[in-house]
């Protein structure tokens, strides 16, 4: 009689070779490398590092293999993984105006100290399918960057000049208000979100650390429904720069900061809508947005929901979902929101029995109350009481 | 592990844990000891103030949140090399989850595991009770998907660690009340509300409100862990836990119509099968190993 639900053990044995032979798909074709993926699907890569909350391109290459290609499933694989990890201590901020940049665009002055610079990105090209690569799988020659030539943009220097933060030059003029942590970095409190469970009201700080590795898809519409209306705050993409920046630290034993490595990450600054009062000289505030990789779209988003959430900060009315630290905060991370839509799957006979059992009863009194009444009209199958 | 006080036993699973260090790459029960200390502090706030949710630093597991995470963390933290470790899940021993869970803490900690509610030192569970009544040196982990009683009712945090904090349980009653009113009865099947100690309205989990009253003055300790909302919460051994309910309406316990198909058993909670296409209907025990010994008592084979 328990056949339905006892071997339970045996089908999920039977169910994971399964999922191996579907992952690995045709064997004619070889095996696409762990390797592969870290140089040819950087983008998949940096998304799963972000989300992950995890830097290293070989294991969020690791965990794309292992989860065909599902993101999600590749971000809780490496989230897991990071969960295991010790924690040895916090970086020495990072100096992103140091950054080597490979892109750096403002979209509110035509020029500017350090220039405009595009790098490698997706904007204004046409999207049409290239079935060139669909033909011969290999970029045509004529764009192989190894032939020298005056054209050749890996030629260029990659810093050719210092590159100052657009908005620290309106800061200089007063035009943006300087960020209270800012003034001191070294005394500011740094909350980690993967130690603490978050309480409300919560702190910019630790907002910033979940949208960091919050879900692109729940950020980008959430920052798109700021755009539309829903708590709407004029944004100004002030800059983009990709590229990549050191990461020093400070050892106990040592006494002064060290570097421990590079990492290429993408930051947005949004310049927004001022605000200002009789006491206080209007200002632009700003969103801010950094992220692992080169991940334009959902720095951008950041950075617009980073600003809806200020709203309390700038006595702006909170009347819109992107203005709510406790919906935004609470449903972005798509590790929690998978899980939790995920376990509708596992058994629930215990819970539904129990509705089962009230709705036979509420229909079976309403079947007597209204049995009076014309039987006829009942439009529904007759009640199936229980035996 | 009889007559040994809760502290002790944290004591002792956390050094004993670290002789069993690194079996298979991992550390006895899968979490590393500086997490297992962080939870048993939880823990022990929790069974200090019955009822009330302790927020804590919850990790991700490699089992997806809302799968029983939170309850795993608070087996992990509890768990020493000589216990015997039960899983059910609706009842069951060989649900799938159950099984993987299960399997989880046989390859990360290697304890015994049983399928018999009386020889478990530790219990961990979704959504029941078992029927075998529960012994003073056992403990009850309840895996919890939402730990806030009033969350239905208050979407917002804030607003209902206020009304925690004041026991102001008034909207509760509202909503039961308009339950009555709409449907003649409390509508509320499982997860329903309990108030614990006098003190802090509590949701016992997705059990069904059949095994409220086993909640009542139990003789085990019962641990209740939410992983993706990072809360514990807990019933310290004989805690009184009412049911809310009114004077006019007072709790019921749901009965069930039918008898269990296999034991024979009348007064367990029954899960219901169909068992061919034209809607015939059986009902067999939704605890497999109390309708597996109360067969084996009638002399049935199950």
């Amino acid at each position: 009689m328990y056949v339905a639900v006892k071997g339970g053990e045996k089908a999920i044995r039977n169910a994971h070779r399964l999922l191996a032979r579907t992952r690995r798909g045709d064997t004619s074709l070889p095996e696409v490398s762990v390797a592969q993926i870290q140089a040819q699907m950087s983008l998949a890569v940096a998304r799963v590092m972000d989300e992950g909350a995890l830097y290293d391109t070989e294991l969020a290459a690791l965990a794309l293999k292992q989860a065909a290609g599902d993101q999600v499933e590749a971000i809780f694989l490496l989230r897991a993984y990071r969960a295991t990890l010790p924690r040895f201590c916090a970086s020495v901020p990072l100096e992103t105006e140091t950054m080597r940049v490979g892109r750096r665009v403002s979209a509110i002055y035509k020029d500017l100290p350090g220039g405009q610079r595009l790098g490698a990105t997706f904007d204004y090209s046409h999207r049409l399918l290239d079935f060139s690569l669909l033909a011969a799988g290999e970029t045509p020659e004529k764009d192989d960057f190894s032939v020298h030539s005056a054209e050749n943009p890996a030629e260029e220097p990659v810093m050719p000049m210092p590159c100052p933060h657009v908005l620290n030059l309106l800061t200089e003029e007063g035009l943006v208000k300087t960020e209270e942590t800012l003034a001191n970095p070294a005394e500011a409190e740094i909350p980690d979100i993967t130690r603490e469970p978050l309480a409300f009201p919560s702190s910019r700080a630790t907002r910033l650390q979940i949208l960091a590795r919050g879900d692109e898809g729940f950020l980008l519409a959430m920052a798109y429904s700021t755009q539309r209306g829903y708590g709407r705050n004029h944004p100004f993409a002030g800059e983009i720069r990709v590229g990549a920046v050191d990461v020093w630290l400070e050892a106990e034993e040592t006494g002064f900061p060290v570097p421990a490595g590079e990492i290429d990450l993408t930051e947005c600054e949004m310049v927004n809508q001022f605000v200002g009062s009789p006491d206080i000289a209007p200002q632009f505030t700003r969103g801010y947005g950094l992220v692992f990789g080169s991940a334009e779209r959902k720095a951008m988003a950041m950075a617009l929901v980073d600003r809806a959430l200020r709203a309390d900060e700038y006595n702006e009315e909170i009347a819109s979902p992107a203005q709510q630290e406790e919906f935004v905060l609470a449903h972005c991370d798509n590790v929690e929101a998978a899980g939790f839509t995920s376990h509708l799957k596992l058994p629930h006979y215990v819970d539904f029995q129990s509705e089962l059992g009230l709705i036979r009863k509420l229909r079976a009194e309403y079947a007597r109350k209204h049995s009076a009444r014309a039987n006829a009209t009942m439009d529904n199958q007759p009640l199936q009481v229980t035996p | 592990m009889t007559n040994m006080t809760t502290e002790t036993r944290f004591a002792q699973s956390g050094r004993e844990s670290m002789e069993n260090t690194a079996a298979e790459g991992y550390n006895f029960a899968y979490l590393d000891e500086q997490t297992k200390r962080m939870i048993r502090r939880g823990l022990l706030k929790a069974v200090a103030i019955p009822g009330f949710q302790v927020p804590f630093g919850g990790r991700e597991m490699p089992l997806p949140y809302g799968w029983g995470t939170g309850g795993m963390q608070v087996t992990a933290a509890i768990l020493a090399p000589e216990d015997i470790l039960k899983v059910i899940d609706q009842g069951a021993d060989d649900t799938t989850n159950a099984v993987s869970i299960r399997a989880f803490f046989e390859r990360t900690a290697r304890v015994a595991t049983t399928t018999r509610s009386g020889e478990a030192t530790i219990i961990q569970t979704r959504h029941r009770i078992p029927e075998t009544p529960l012994k003073r040196d056992q403990m009850m982990v309840f895996q919890v998907p939402i730990p806030e009683p009033l969350r239905f009712i208050e979407p917002s945090e804030t607003e209902t660690a206020t009304l925690h904090a004041l026991g102001d349980y008034g909207v509760m009653h509202v909503k039961l009340y308009e339950d009555i009113v709409a449907h003649g009865h409390i509508a509320t099947c499982y997860a329903y509300p309990v108030e614990v100690n006098d003190r802090y309205m509590m949701d016992p989990s997705p059990i069904p409100r059949f095994d409220n009253p086993k909640l009542h003055m139990s003789p085990a300790l019962m641990l209740f862990g939410a992983g993706r909302e990072k809360r514990l919460y807990a019933l310290p051994p004989y805690t009184r836990v009412v049911s809310i309910d009114f004077e006019d309406y007072p709790f019921e316990a749901q009965r069930q119509d039918g008898v269990c198909a296999i034991c024979g058993s009348a007064n367990t909670y029954l899960d219901e099968l169909i068992v061919d296409d034209r809607g015939t209907r059986h009902y067999v025990c939704s605890d497999t190993d109390y309708c597996q010994e109360h067969a084996g008592q009638q002399g049935i084979r199950a």
